[in-house]
């Protein structure tokens, strides 16, 4: 709550639109500037620095999220053996239970699932890092660019926008999979365009949002041109729920990549990835020979999003709304 | 309030159209020409020709989308480009599965989160309510193979109750037996809901519980039951009614998920292999149904929300 005080009353805004629908936690959140005697002489002219200290439960998500990216990154390299390799190839059979020198057993190929899911972190984490970024480069960009644009151009998009919201994401994955086959580009830059709808969306409101706020119109009337209206006077004010906002997004779309993969439409055999491992694996529970094959990689892919959604929540309770109502 | 419904109505159309538009040119733009594909080794020059007329290939884009969309409306979604049987055929052979499998978890899933949002609602802060919000805000942000690989570890690796497949006909079957065939299904995809609708209508009801009338029977000693069932719950019903509808139209791709995750028949495998197989007719015909099925519960989502709040009806 003390960060209100910290924020100058042009931020006081953003805990509605994160939230979207209004309901109770917002009244609870909501602080009356006065309150907590912010003197307006003081108000800085640079956007407040974040103050994020995490809770225990913020911490148990950095330090998950942590591990996973330093897998992601070094994975390859501790592996005990390569993603395609056989642990033991005098002793071919299926779904071995785990056993010395290959802790979590071996897949449907004999290969080792641990050396598996270390090289699939790499592989999920960056596809999906990579498709939430680029969702954010084009929603950003047309969604505050549709802001400050007039009416007619704004209609226009935002009309386009909608139709595409309203299909299911997985639909619109699968027609582009079945139009141009599948591969780590086009899965990329699929998800990259579904999710940049909803990026679209929220940029654009917050971009209408802070338009007609008084430090804005006050820049109009001083003759600023719209690239200083945006660099100088939206971005700062936007840039704090979108960066929260983020986080949020990855979550979905490493679901959206892991769940095309598991249709057996993302990335492709041979090469590990969460989901397909999931996929691959699915024989060891109808034969009911094992769990572990087909638990590992969504065990993985579980903890991720959870503990991302773990530093959202976090973050987001600290700025007053709660972002994470919207999943 | 007519006049909005009415203009709900007129946008959701304008939506159909749009999304009928993206789903026949998405699968436009394939790459290679469907006659050799599907003609394979018999591709001589007559043969192709004479394949691109019968499917009306030759005939000038917008042509075949209107011809295309008549067909859907009149029931007519063309014959399987890899199989060479009518679609509806296909259809009819596997709908029952997605439609018992996703009903049966409306039905049970829905009352169940309700009950247990509006109950946690009865008593925020309380360890019952902690472990709910705790639990559910874990399985939002989980993937529903997931949650079907818990189900499987508890109810089929610990408990040796049944197998981690669906197998077997629905032939004949009563209701309980329905439920007892698609248990782990239907349980996965409660669960997925659950997360969600626990959270949403618990929330709604909290935002009703915070309004002065509510404080104002809790003044006049109302008790708390009789308060939100009778004073928060009425009010708090469109919005859980939004809630509701559009965590059903989640569940078009959750049954994706869970008819692969368990290798039961349904539509959903069949839309998976029509990609596979690079079948576009059956993409757009099975593909527009599942995005009609979407539009429409949105749809109720969004007049459940006008119908239930008069400040949606009157905007400033």
């Amino acid at each position: 709550m003390s960060n209100d005080a910290t924020l100058p009353p042009s931020t006081g805004a953003h805990p509605d639109l994160i939230g979207g629908l209004p309901d109770g936690e917002q009244t609870e959140h909501f602080v009356a500037p006065f309150e907590h005697g912010v003197s307006f002489d003081e108000l800085p002219d640079a956007p407040p620095k974040a103050r994020f200290r995490p809770s225990l439960t913020g911490w148990i998500g950095i330090v998950i999220v942590a591990f996973w990216i330093a897998i992601a990154v070094f994975g390859p390299l501790l592996a005990p053996y390569g993603e395609n390799d056989l642990p033991f190839p005098d002793d071919y059979s299926e779904f071995q239970a785990p056993r010395e020198g290959a802790p979590l057993g071996t897949d449907v190929e004999d290969r080792d699932i641990l050396s598996r899911i270390m090289y699939g972190a790499g592989r999920t984490i960056g596809i999906a890092f990579a498709a939430t970024v680029m969702a954010y480069a084009l929603g950003v960009v047309l969604g505050i660019g549709a802001a400050v644009s007039g009416p007619k151009v704004d209609m226009v998009m935002s009309r386009i926008n909608d139709a595409f919201l309203s299909l299911p994401t997985i639909m619109l994955g699968l027609v582009v999979v079945a139009a141009v086959g599948s591969s780590i580009p086009v899965l990329i830059a699929t998800a990259g365009l579904i999710y940049a709808t909803v990026v679209f969306r929220l940029a654009r409101a917050l971009g209408m949002e802070i338009m007609v706020m008084d430090f804005v119109e006050a820049a109009r009337a001083r003759g600023e041109g719209r690239w200083w209206i945006i660099t100088r006077e939206i971005w700062p004010n936007a840039a704090m729920p979108l960066i929260t906002d983020f986080g949020l997004r990855l979550i979905y779309v490493i679901l959206f990549i892991s769940s095309l993969s598991f249709l057996g439409l993302g990335v492709q055999p041979p090469q590990a990835d969460w989901g397909s491992m999931v996929r691959e694996n699915l024989g060891a529970l109808q034969y009911g020979q094992s769990i572990i094959p087909v638990l590992a990689p969504a065990l993985s892919i579980a903890t991720l999003t959870v503990a991302i959604n773990l530093i959202v929540d976090d973050v987001s309770a600290q700025a007053g709304g709660r972002l994470s109502k919207r999943l | 309030m007519t006049g909005l419904i009415l203009r709900r109505l007129g946008i959701g159309l304008v939506t159909v159209l749009a999304v009928s538009v993206i789903i026949f040119f998405g699968t436009k733009i394939l790459p290679g020409d469907v006659a050799q594909i599907r003609l394979g080794q018999a591709a001589t020059e007559e043969n192709v020709a004479a394949f691109r007329e019968r499917l009306g290939l030759d005939r000038p884009y917008w042509q075949q989308y209107l011809g295309w969309l008549s067909n859907f409306l009149r029931g007519d979604l063309g014959i399987s480009l890899a199989s060479d049987v009518p679609i509806t055929n296909l259809i009819a052979d596997r709908y029952q599965n997605t439609i018992i499998v996703s009903g049966l978890t409306a039905l049970i899933g829905v009352p169940v989160s309700l009950m247990l949002g509006i109950t946690a609602a009865m008593f925020p802060g309380s360890l019952y309510d902690r472990v709910l919000t705790f639990v559910s805000v874990s399985l939002v942000a989980a993937p529903e193979f997931f949650t079907a690989t818990l189900l499987v570890l508890l109810f089929v690796f610990a408990l040796d109750l049944g197998n981690a497949v669906v197998v077997g006909s629905t032939e004949g079957k009563g209701f309980f037996e329905l439920i007892a065939h698609f248990a782990l299904p239907i349980a996965t995809l409660s669960f997925v809901i659950a997360s969600q609708l626990i959270r949403m209508s618990r929330a709604a009801v909290l935002n009703v519980m915070s309004s002065p009338y509510i404080e104002m029977a809790i003044l006049k000693g109302v008790p708390r039951g009789r308060i939100i069932f009778r004073h928060a719950l009425l009010n708090a019903i469109g919005p859980i009614v939004n809630v509701v509808a559009l965590n059903l139209a989640y569940l078009v791709t959750g049954v994706i998920v869970v008819e692969v995750y368990f290798a039961y028949p349904g539509l959903a495998t069949l839309i998976v292999q029509g990609v596979q197989s690079r079948d576009y007719v059956l993409i757009q015909g099975l593909g527009m149904i599942f995005c009609l099925t979407y539009v429409v519960l949105m749809l109720i989502a969004d007049i459940a929300a006008y119908a239930s709040n008069p400040r949606l009806r009157h905007p400033k």
